[in-house]
């Protein structure tokens, strides 16, 4: 690499290769949000949804579970939980938290509200119907 | 050293080594956890852990860099530090704040400390890896700017080198895509769209602009390489860098609800992504033998020759195991990220960091390098560090193949949880490497406290 091939070449083609580069992502990413509302659930976006993810949030979900395959992989995976086991036996599920079984991984005890039950719960069902492109491959996650 | 200045930079080596320390205590505890799973349970439980686990090593990293181009901007510019004493009450905010956050994590319940902390007011947290109250978020950004400012002021008023510029780009850049991370959508596909503007394009991005400005620099130093020849090295690799990293972003808008053509956009474009990895390497190796001085520091070589070849595996190689999207399909968000994960960190940004402190500690401690005993103890440390990390990595991909094949690929797939219990044996391996890893750490602590003759600069 001497010769023909100066620094100032390889500056050049630094700052050139980031801005075209970099541009070219702004412009998949303009074209990303014009999709977007074609795949990711807007339309069911309610406050309760909203409330559900802040829930999901403050109680650091994502320190275990993975959620569309993001998070820690501890838990199972909760992208799809809402298809795999229902409203209802989410619900039952977080209140029997923790199982005290000696030796099993433990999830401790939110203490939440029925009504934050339900948020959560709306906040699972609006993510499942999420277009993944049919990620996961089975429903186990 | 060559500029009083430098010595500020002392301090942040001293508290990212400390930190260091702490995050791997928590990762045996969470690797415990993965065999054991009520062990400390309730006190400690794994989300917990491992968010103290990863917010140590961010919060370290960023000690190691800042404390980095406090040494190595004085040099470069010819130059002292704008303000020194700005750079020292940084070091003390940051250093109190990190603390604060740490111990916010383990003693109040996050949902309290989310509430305490103006969560309700701008939601931040609960995301991965950035999970800071939003106190410590403005903190950061107030700590990024003030060290922003003292970096800036000091390489316009001296002279201005590449290796200061490209530094200069790469921290710049660090502050301003962290601002994302203030941005928290209620639609869950642009939350995490933009979330991987700070996590992807840090770590393959603007990190990569500091890690290699930081070897760049050290190899000047070692090997006496013109420096015309180094800095033409230092453009391509980061050139490469960001042409595959800033697209192959993409790789990560596989599954989550973004448009598929970004299949086709990350899977080619991070495919290259191990090409400036593997130029880094290349880059290293050629430079030491090109040497036209014996630096006294074998360590310091040591440590920036296994920077190159770690990062490349780790991030490299590990990452083009499972970047393709037929793969990924099945792969991701398993423990075959989570073997990624361990070895790129460790191998690009842990060792970048530790090269650094390796070359630089012995000359603020008023020495060309340590003595051959102490050396050689660091060296220990090196191999019983790299080499666990290794094995580290192979258990976790071991588990991740055996993972994605009861669980997502054969015909009757099994639950979660039940694969995990199939995953033990794994899980065990794993933490008795990280055991000899924390030997290793031990062994590197050890180092700075053996006494004997030092060493000085030869021709």
């Amino acid at each position: 690499m001497s010769g023909i091939f100066t620094k100032s070449m390889a500056r050049n083609i630094f700052y050139g290769g980031t801005v075209f580069f970099f541009l070219l992502f702004l412009a998949l990413t303009f074209d990303t949000e014009r999709e977007l509302p074609n795949r990711d659930n807007r339309q069911n976006i309610t406050p309760e949804v909203a409330a559900g993810k802040h829930i999901w949030e403050t109680r650091n979900c994502l320190g275990c579970h993975t959620l569309l395959g993001e998070g820690a992989y501890f838990a199972p995976e909760l992208g799809n939980v809402y298809k795999r086991r229902g409203p209802d036996f989410i619900k039952a599920w977080m209140q029997a938290q923790p199982t005290g079984a000696p030796g099993r991984r433990q999830m401790p005890q939110f203490h939440l509200t029925d009504e934050e039950l339900d948020h959560l719960v709306a906040f699972l069902k609006y993510t499942s119907e999420i277009n993944t492109a049919n990620w996961p491959p089975n429903i186990e996650g | 050293m060559q500029y009083k200045s430098q010595a500020v930079a002392m301090p942040y080596f001293i508290a990212a080594i400390g930190l260091f320390v702490g995050q791997i205590i928590f990762g045996l505890i969470m690797g415990l956890q993965y065999v054991v799973g009520d062990f400390l349970f309730p006190e400690i439980p794994f989300n917990v852990a491992r968010m103290v686990h990863t917010n140590l090593l961010i919060v370290w990293l960023l000690f190691g860099f800042m404390g980095s181009a406090y040494y190595l901007v004085p040099e470069e510019t010819e130059t002292e530090l704008f303000s020194p004493k700005l750079g020292l009450a940084m070091f003390w905010i940051f250093l109190v704040a990190g603390a604060a956050t740490i111990l916010g994590y383990l003693l109040v319940p996050y949902s309290t400390l989310a509430s305490m902390t103006g969560n309700d007011i701008l939601a931040t947290m609960g995301r991965e890896f950035l999970e800071q109250p939003l106190l410590t978020k403005i903190g950061i950004v107030v700590v990024a700017l003030a060290f922003l400012f003292n970096i800036t002021m000091t390489i316009l008023k001296g002279r201005k080198t590449v290796i200061s510029i490209v530094l200069l780009m790469g921290l710049w850049g660090l502050a301003i895509f962290f601002l994302f991370s203030f941005y928290n959508p209620v639609n869950l596909v642009r939350d995490k769209f933009y979330w991987w503007w700070v996590v992807h394009l840090w770590v393959e991005g603007v990190w990569e602009l500091i890690m290699a400005a930081l070897l760049a620099f050290v190899l000047i130093k070692v090997t006496g390489v013109d420096r015309e020849v180094i800095e033409k090295w230092l453009y391509v690799i980061i050139t490469l860098a960001l042409v595959t990293g800033i697209i192959g972003t993409g790789h990560h808008y596989f599954w989550i609800g973004t448009p598929e053509y970004w299949q086709w956009w990350g899977s080619i474009f991070s495919a290259l992504e191990p090409i400036p990895f593997f130029a880094m390497t290349v880059f290293a190796f050629n430079m030491v033998n090109r040497r036209r001085r014996e630096h006294p520091n074998k360590a310091a070589v040591l440590w920036a020759l296994g920077t190159g070849v770690m990062a490349f595996l780790g991030a490299g190689v590990w990452g083009f195991l499972h970047t393709l999207a037929p793969v990924n399909y099945y792969t991701h968000g398993s423990q075959i990220t989570a073997a990624h994960g361990h070895m790129a960190f460790y191998g690009a940004y842990v060792m970048v960091v530790l090269t650094v402190i390796s070359y630089a500690m012995p000359i603020l401690r008023g020495r060309a390098a340590n003595g051959t005993k102490s050396q050689v103890v660091e060296m220990w440390a090196f191999w019983l560090m790299t080499i666990s990390m290794v094995f580290i990595t192979l258990f976790l991909t071991a588990a991740g193949i055996l993972q994605v094949w009861l669980q997502r690929v054969s015909d009757a797939p099994m639950s979660f949880m039940a694969t995990q219990d199939q995953l033990t044996l794994f899980y065990w391996m794993r933490e008795w490497a990280g055991v000899v890893f924390f030997i290793g750490l031990l062994t590197y602590l050890a180092s700075f406290f053996v006494k004997g003759e030092a060493k000085d600069v030869k021709a």
